[in-house]
C-alpha cells in the first residue's frame, strides 16, 4: 500500500524535480552597465564560414572585418585609400605593386609579410579548396590553371614576392581598377599558423581566426550563439573606440529587433520588414538609413520576338510608377532607381535612363500600342523572397497604365527560378538583383550586360558595349575607365535590357548605449567609429 | 515486463529505419539545388558547386542515386557519425550543443502544464461548475485559440520589451530566468489541455462506484481525492504529457526563433530554410528515437498507475 502511494505520486512531480534541476543555475543575467570603454553588441545570423576566402555573406564578412584590416577602403566618394598596404601602384595597370605598411603583426605574434597574402590568395583560388570567393582571383594571371578537378599548379602565376613587404600582382589583361577590388574580405592575409601543410589550411583556424586587425578573437567562435572579439593592442593603425564587440548571432530579425528596443542588444543591422513603419516611432534618431550596393530590376527576355523592341521596354519602364511602390510596399526602406549602377560607385550618375524612368502612363501606353507589345505581361519571381507584393503592385500598374493583361508568377525557390531562366524557358519579364563585389560600375556592367556576363540572363547582347567595357576595364587611369563605362551605361539607357527599379538601403538601428554607428558599403558596421556611451 | 520492454526496443529498432528512410527520401523528392539555396541569391562559381556536389554526392540522382545516398548516411550513421551539413560542420557538434537548451525549455514547459494545468484542472474538477471552473474553461479556450505564432511575440513585446519583466530573448547559454518566459509560452497549450483533460477525468472519477465505496468506508475526503481518485486521472494525463514532452522538444521551431534560443528547433528551421538535407535528417533521425524512448516510458507509467494493465 505504501509502496503504491509513494508510486502514485513520483510519476507526477519527476519533470518538476528535474526541470528544476536541470534549469537550477540560477542568475544574474542582466545587461550590466557601460563605460566609455564597454564592449558593443552587434547582431549578426550564424556566418557561413570565417576563412576570408570562403566568406561572401554580410555576417561572416562582419566578424572578419573586425579580425583583419584590409589592404584599402573606400573614403567618401567611393574612391580606395590604402590601409594595411603603404601603396599600390601600377605602371601599366597588369602588374600592380603592393607595399605593405611595417609594424602589422597577426594576433599570434607573427609579423605580416608579403608571403601571408600570396598564400591565402593561393589558397582561395585553388579550386579544390572549394572556396566560396575563389572567383575574386580570377584576374589574377594563371587562375585558369588551378580550376578543375586536377589543376595543373598549385600556385598563382601571377602572385610574386619582392621582398618581406613587396609582392607583385600580374593580370591576365589590364584592369584600371584592381585596387578597388582590394577591399574585400577575400583579399586578407593569413598568418603562417593557419596552414598545416604548405595550401592546407588547419581544421582549427576558422573556430579561431588569426587575424591582423584592431581585435582578435576571444575564446572560439561559438556556432548558433556568439563570437566575441576583443581589442587588440598592438594593432599599429586606428585603434578601435571599443574595447570589444561581441557578435550576437540571431536566426530572426524580429528576436534582434526586440533586444535593441529593450537595450539588450546594441546594433541591429537590418530592421525586420515587418517592423519598419513603426521603426521610425520606435527608435527615433537611432533609426538610421545608409545607401546599400543592391540594385533590383526587372529583365526582359530579350531573345524573344514580343520583347525585341526597345520601345516596348521602355514603354514598360514608364509606365511603373517606382516612387509609389517604394513608398507604399517598401516604407521608403529602399529608393527608386534610375540607373544600371548603384549610387555607392564612383562613376554613379542619377536618372541614366533619362524619359524611360519618367512616370507619364500615355505617352507609355502611345509607346506600347505604337511598338505592338504583347497583350499579355508575366512577370515571374522567386515565391521565397518577399517579392509578391510588389510584383503585383507592378503588374497593377501595368494593367492599368498599358491596358494589358498581366500576372505574377512565383517560382519556388530561386534557383528553379534561375534554372528557367537560363534554359531560356518563356517566363516573361523576370526579377533580378544585384549586390557588388566590390566598388566598381565595371562589377554591375560586366556581369550583368557584357555578351559573356555571368549573370547576362536576359541574353543581352551589343558588341559596342562591349567595345566601351573593355576599353574601359584596361584604361589607363581610374578617370578615363570611369568615362568609358558612362558611355557604355548611356548604351544601356537606349537599349535598356533591363528596368531598373530600386536601389537596396541599409535599415538600421541601435540601441542607447552606443553612438556612431555607420554602415559601410559592404553593409558592415565600421568597427572603428562605434562608440559606446555611458 | 522484462520482456515487454525488449521487446519495444526491437520495435523502436524497425521504427527507427523506417522513419529515416522515410524523411531521407522526403528530403531527396523535395530538393531543388541546395547550393544555390546556400548561397542565397549570390551566383555559385562553378568551383563551389563541383567541390559541394562531389563532397555530398549531390550527383547521385534517381532511384540508385538515392539508395546510394541513402546507404552511405546509414553506414555513417552505424558508426555514429551524424555527416557534416552543407556548411561543414559535424551535425553530431550541432546537435550537441542544441539538445541541453531544448531539453531545458521543453522540461521548463512540461513543469508549468504539470504544476498550473493538473493543480487546476483538478480543483475545478471538484468544483465542477463553480466559477473558478467556468473561469478555467473560458482561459484554456483563449489560450487554445491562440497559436504560439501569435502568442509568443505578443509575450515578448507586452513581457519583454514593454514591461520589461523578462529579457526579451534568451540567447545561447540562458539562465533559467531567462527561460521562463519561452517556457510559460511554450507549455501554456500544453498547459490548457493537461487542465481540460484532468478537470473532465477527475470530475468522471468523483462519480465512480469505487469513490462512493472508499467514502462509505468512512476515509477522510483528502484521501479519496489524492489517492483514488488522482490516481486513476491521471492515467489519461500522463499519456498526454509523455507524447507531449516529444512534442515540446521538436517543435519549439517557433517559440525557439521568436526568443533566439539557438535549440533543435532553431536548428531543423535552418536545415530545412537552406535545403540541407544531411541536417533535417539527421535532426528528426534524433527526434524519431526521443518519441520512441518518450512513448516507452509512457507505457511502463501506465502499468505503475494502473496495476491492472500488465505487459506480457
Amino acid at each position: 500500500m505504501r509502496v503504491r502511494r509513494l508510486a502514485a505520486w513520483t510519476a507526477l512531480p519527476l519533470a518538476v524535480t528535474l526541470g528544476l534541476v536541470a534549469c537550477g543555475s540560477g542568475g544574474d543575467g542582466g545587461s550590466g552597465e557601460s563605460d566609455p570603454n564597454a564592449a558593443v553588441r552587434i547582431e549578426i545570423a550564424e556566418p557561413q564560414h570565417l576563412v576570408p576566402t570562403d566568406t561572401n555573406e554580410t555576417s561572416g564578412s562582419q566578424v572578419l572585418s573586425a579580425l583583419f584590416s584590409p589592404l584599402v577602403d573606400y573614403d567618401e566618394a567611393h574612391k580606395p585609400y590604402e590601409v594595411a598596404a603603404e601603396s599600390i601602384t601600377s605602371e601599366d595597370n597588369t602588374t600592380w605593386t603592393v607595399k605593405l605598411k611595417d609594424g602589422y603583426t597577426f594576433h599570434n605574434g607573427e609579423a605580416v609579410t608579403a608571403d601571408n597574402y600570396i598564400d591565402a590568395w593561393n589558397y582561395g583560388a585553388y579550386a579544390p579548396n572549394g572556396q566560396n570567393s575563389s572567383f575574386f582571383f580570377e584576374k589574377i594571371a594563371g587562375y585558369d590553371d588551378l580550376q578543375g578537378e586536377n589543376p595543373s599548379a598549385r600556385t598563382l602565376s601571377g602572385l610574386a614576392k619582392v621582398d618581406d613587404l613587396t609582392f607583385t600582382v600580374t593580370l591576365s589583361q589590364p584592369y584600371s581598377e584592381f585596387k578597388s577590388m582590394l577591399g574585400y574580405t577575400a583579399f586578407y592575409p593569413l598568418p603562417k599558423a593557419a596552414f598545416s601543410a604548405p595550401g592546407e589550411l588547419t581544421e582549427e583556424y576558422e573556430q579561431a581566426p588569426i587575424g591582423q586587425g584592431p581585435f582578435k578573437m576571444k575564446g572560439t567562435w561559438q556556432h548558433d550563439a556568439k563570437v566575441e572579439v576583443e581589442r587588440y593592442e598592438a594593432y599599429p593603425g586606428e585603434q578601435p573606440k571599443v574595447a570589444g564587440v561581441e557578435f550576437r548571432i540571431y536566426q530572426q530579425l524580429t528576436a534582434a529587433y526586440a533586444d535593441v528596443l529593450s537595450d539588450n542588444l546594441d546594433v541591429i543591422k537590418t530592421i525586420p520588414t515587418e517592423n519598419l513603419s513603426t521603426a521610425a516611432v520606435d527608435l527615433g534618431d537611432r533609426f538610421q538609413q545608409s545607401p546599400a550596393s543592391a540594385l533590383h530590376f526587372l529583365s526582359f527576355p530579350t531573345f524573344q520576338e514580343e520583347f525585341s523592341d526597345p520601345d516596348v521596354r521602355k514603354a514598360i519602364s514608364m509606365a511603373i510608377d517606382r516612387d509609389e511602390i517604394t513608398t507604399s510596399i517598401f516604407k521608403d526602406s529602399q529608393q527608386p532607381a534610375r540607373s544600371f549602377v548603384s549610387p555607392v560607385v564612383a562613376g554613379y550618375r542619377e536618372n541614366t535612363i533619362g524619359a524611360a524612368g519618367e512616370f507619364d502612363p500615355d505617352r507609355a501606353k502611345a509607346l506600347y500600342q505604337a511598338a505592338g507589345g504583347p497583350s499579355k505581361i508575366t512577370l515571374s519571381y522567386n515565391g521565397d523572397g518577399g517579392h509578391k507584393d510588389w510584383i503585383d503592385a507592378t503588374c497593377n500598374q501595368l494593367k492599368a497604365n498599358l491596358g494589358v493583361d498581366c500576372v505574377g508568377n512565383a517560382e519556388p525557390k530561386f534557383a528553379d527560378l534561375l534554372t528557367k531562366v537560363k534554359a531560356k524557358q518563356p517566363v516573361g519579364l523576370f526579377r533580378l538583383g544585384w549586390v557588388m563585389d566590390y566598388p566598381s560600375m565595371e562589377n554591375y556592367l560586366a556581369p550583368l550586360f557584357s555578351s559573356n556576363g555571368s549573370s547576362n540572363y536576359y541574353g543581352y547582347r551589343n558588341a559596342e558595349f562591349d567595345r566601351l567595357l573593355a576599353e574601359g576595364i584596361s584604361a589607363p587611369s581610374e578617370e578615363e575607365a570611369i568615362q568609358k563605362y558612362q558611355a557604355a551605361e548611356d548604351l544601356l539607357a537606349e537599349d535598356l535590357p533591363v528596368v531598373p527599379l530600386r536601389y537596396g538601403q541599409n535599415n538600421f538601428g541601435h540601441s542607447t548605449k552606443v553612438k556612431n554607428v555607420e554602415m559601410d558599403v559592404f553593409d558592415r558596421i565600421n568597427l572603428l567609429q562605434i562608440e559606446a556611451v555611458k | 515486463m522484462f520482456r515487454f520492454i525488449v521487446r519495444r526496443l526491437l520495435q523502436m529498432i524497425v521504427a527507427f529505419f523506417g522513419t529515416t528512410l522515410i524523411v531521407y527520401a522526403l528530403m531527396f523528392a523535395g530538393q531543388g539545388d541546395p547550393i544555390q539555396a546556400l548561397a542565397g541569391e549570390r551566383p555559385v562559381t562553378e568551383a563551389q558547386r563541383a567541390y559541394l556536389t562531389e563532397k555530398y554526392h549531390l550527383d547521385a540522382t534517381g532511384v540508385g542515386g538515392f539508395f546510394y545516398r541513402y546507404f552511405d548516411y546509414l553506414s555513417n550513421l552505424l558508426r555514429g557519425d551524424l555527416g557534416e551539413s552543407l556548411t561543414g560542420r559535424s551535425i553530431g557538434d550541432i546537435l550537441a550543443a542544441a539538445w541541453p537548451v531544448t531539453i531545458k525549455l521543453a522540461l521548463i514547459a512540461i513543469a508549468v502544464a504539470v504544476i498550473f494545468g493538473v493543480t487546476a484542472g483538478v480543483l475545478a474538477g471538484i468544483r465542477r461548475a463553480s466559477i473558478f471552473d467556468n473561469a478555467t474553461l473560458l482561459l484554456t479556450l483563449l489560450v487554445l485559440g491562440i497559436p504560439t505564432i501569435v502568442l509568443a511575440p505578443l509575450a515578448q513585446y507586452y513581457l519583454g520589451v514593454r514591461w520589461q519583466l523578462f529579457p526579451p530573448t534568451a540567447g545561447a547559454d540562458p539562465d533559467f530566468y531567462a527561460l521562463l518566459l519561452p517556457g510559460i509560452v511554450l507549455g501554456s497549450l500544453s498547459l490548457a489541455t493537461a487542465l481540460r483533460l484532468t478537470r473532465t477525468s477527475v470530475a468522471e472519477n468523483l462519480r465512480a462506484d469505487y469513490v462512493r465505496t472508499a467514502r462509505s468506508k468512512g476515509l477522510p475526503r483528502r484521501r479519496v481525492v489524492s489517492v483514488h481518485v488522482l490516481r486513476n486521472s491521471l492515467i489519461p494525463v500522463i499519456t498526454f504529457l509523455g507524447v507531449e514532452l516529444g512534442n515540446l522538444m521538436s517543435g519549439a521551431i517557433i517559440t525557439e526563433g521568436v526568443f533566439n534560443i539557438p535549440g533543435v528547433g532553431f536548428n531543423l528551421f535552418r536545415g530545412i530554410r537552406t535545403e540541407d538535407g544531411p541536417l533535417v535528417v539527421g535532426i528528426v533521425s534524433v527526434l524519431v528515437v526521443v518519441y520512441l524512448v518518450a512513448n516507452l516510458v509512457v507505457d511502463i507509467l501506465y502499468a505503475v498507475l494502473d496495476p491492472r494493465i500488465r505487459y506480457e
